[in-house]
């Protein structure tokens, strides 16, 4: 059940829960320009866009604390119950996915720098798209909490294949550039290392979809969610 | 979610938590009410409409709502305390083995031997100590010197004070403080041995440490004694009781187990009252 419209008794209360809905919006804010400025420093080779990432990242870092410390109180002070208290739960636990989400920013945007310094030797349309759809649902993920919408929560939290097919894509596309010429080894990986994190942010952003899902209705979504990440299984045999 | 150690632990502790409910619903009722009905005075509205819920053996059932929402009417039913007054009834059934308590045939001394009950101010009687124990157990049961003596000891140890006590067995209870009177009250109260124990807010007039002690008592009770207590404080429900039931104008709104009634309520009009969004 979502929280109620009537407000709380306590006006002070109240406040706090908007503060810490407003929170939570901001980190999720800050951490999609994040993921967006990486992906265009990458693409566009912008090593000064690329380096503002990673020095920004600290502010994700001491919006966690602030969010951590925030909800420490709220749960001390206010001794909230039902939709309350898994706001607040669940809040804390955004915000230590939202951190993660920032690292992997600032990873990917460390690696645009290294990128750039390479000859380039493929597109980057995946890439592109990638960081595209990701940034979408970690939108629709944290929207979700904001407005209290189950929908949308539960439409992220199954949008999450796609991020996996172009993933596929972009590491088998790789192993080829890789096995065509050892010069392009040192890009390639990183550029790996890239497409990893954007589909670990993906998964970040269902896991806040799946968060959403319990703060909103109290129910724990099953275990398993549609995945094809195969990866994982990818085997390149060496040239006879 | 990608992490599957986490979604895998939350789905464990919810599979605890439903295990636990069903638990709490599958065990033996010991006292069960059903359709029950109650007015204070023939030309009054009903202060309880058509209750229906068990108090299952061995566990707490805690009682919360607003004021005038029937719970303390409900435990002074269940112990008969209102045949005291003309005009009051009561209809439906509380049945417990087998006999419902409500009506007229029952025995109402020994009904309240075997469901005691326990008031937000603690009553001790002007007497010793001792004889605050001995009075109670001696309307039910001729004992011997010595075996009230242990029976006074084995209550005031269960009610958590013999340490507290026992040097001054003489003294008058009226000396004690509020907690130490208000655990005295409980060691009357088990020391005619009952089967189920009613509070009816055992701890709005103690102070916080007071209170634990209590809680931790009520825990340390219900392997032996079936209990209900009645509490304004939500916290004290969620720690001392395995179920909790919501009443709102003389209605049982929901009854669940603690854990899911305080993190995620059925009911729309529980959600607004433990979260403090009331009307």
């Amino acid at each position: 059940m979502p929280s109620s419209d009537t407000p709380h008794i306590v006006r002070s209360y109240e406040e706090d829960l908007k503060r810490l809905r407003d929170m939570i919006a901001r980190m999720g804010g800050l951490a999609e320009r994040q993921v967006a400025d990486s992906a265009t420093a990458l693409i566009r080779r912008d090593t000064e866009l690329a380096a503002e990432v990673v020095a920004r990242d600290a502010q994700l870092d001491l919006l966690e604390r602030e969010v951590e410390a925030f909800c420490v109180r709220l749960l001390a002070l206010r001794q909230p119950m039902a939709a309350d208290l898994r706001l607040i739960v669940t809040s804390m636990k955004i915000s230590s996915d939202l951190e993660r989400i920032g690292d992997y920013a600032r990873n990917g945007a460390k690696r645009a720098i290294v990128i750039s310094s390479q000859p380039q030797f493929a597109s980057l349309n995946g890439f592109s798209r990638l960081a595209h759809l990701v940034q979408e649902n970690l939108k629709g993920a944290i929207d979700a909490l904001v407005n209290d919408d189950l929908a949308r929560a539960d439409e992220v939290w199954n949008a999450d294949q796609p991020v996996d097919d172009i993933y596929n894509g972009i590491f088998r596309e790789l192993l080829t550039f890789m096995m065509e010429d050892p010069r392009n080894i040192t890009a390639a990986t990183h550029l790996l290392f890239v497409a990893k994190n954007l589909e670990r942010i993906g998964d970040h952003a269902t896991n806040i979809a799946e968060r959403v899902h319990y703060a909103i209705s109290g129910q724990i979504l099953p275990d398993e969610r549609p995945k094809s990440d195969s990866s994982a299984y990818a085997v390149v045999r060496p040239p006879e | 979610m990608s992490s599957a150690e986490t979604s895998t632990s939350a789905g464990a502790s919810f599979g605890g938590m439903a295990a636990r409910s069903s638990a709490a619903l599958n065990s033996d009722a010991r006292i069960s009410v059903r359709n029950l009905d109650f007015v204070y005075a023939p030309q009054l509205a009903k202060s309880l409409k058509s209750i229906n819920f068990d108090l299952p053996e061995r566990q707490v059932t805690g009682m919360i709502g607003p004021s005038g929402c029937g719970k303390s009417t409900l435990l002074r039913v269940l112990n008969r305390m209102y045949s005291l007054y003309p005009g009051q009834k009561a209809t439906g059934e509380v049945m417990m083995d087998g006999k419902n308590l409500l009506d007229d045939d029952v025995d109402i001394n020994e009904l309240r031997a075997r469901i005691g009950m326990v008031f937000q101010k603690p009553t001790p009687f002007p007497m010793t100590i001792y004889e605050n124990i001995a009075f109670g157990v001696r309307l039910h049961e001729k004992l011997s010197k010595s075996a009230m003596d242990e029976r006074v000891e084995w209550a005031l140890t269960r009610a958590a004070i013999w340490g507290e006590v026992k040097d001054r067995l003489q003294a008058s209870a009226m000396g004690l403080s509020g907690g130490q009177q208000q655990r005295l009250c409980i060691a009357r109260t088990i020391a005619v041995k009952p089967e189920v124990i009613l509070f009816d807010e055992p701890t709005s007039a103690l102070d916080p440490i007071s209170t634990l002690k209590i809680e931790e008592l009520i825990d340390e009770l219900k392997r032996d004694f079936t209990i209900a207590i009645v509490t304004h404080n939500m916290q004290q429900a969620a720690r001392c009781a395995d179920q909790v039931a919501f009443f709102y104008l003389g209605e049982l709104i929901e009854i669940a187990p603690a854990a899911q009634l305080f993190t995620n309520p059925a009911q729309p009009k529980t959600q607004e009252y433990i979260t403090g969004r009331f009307g």
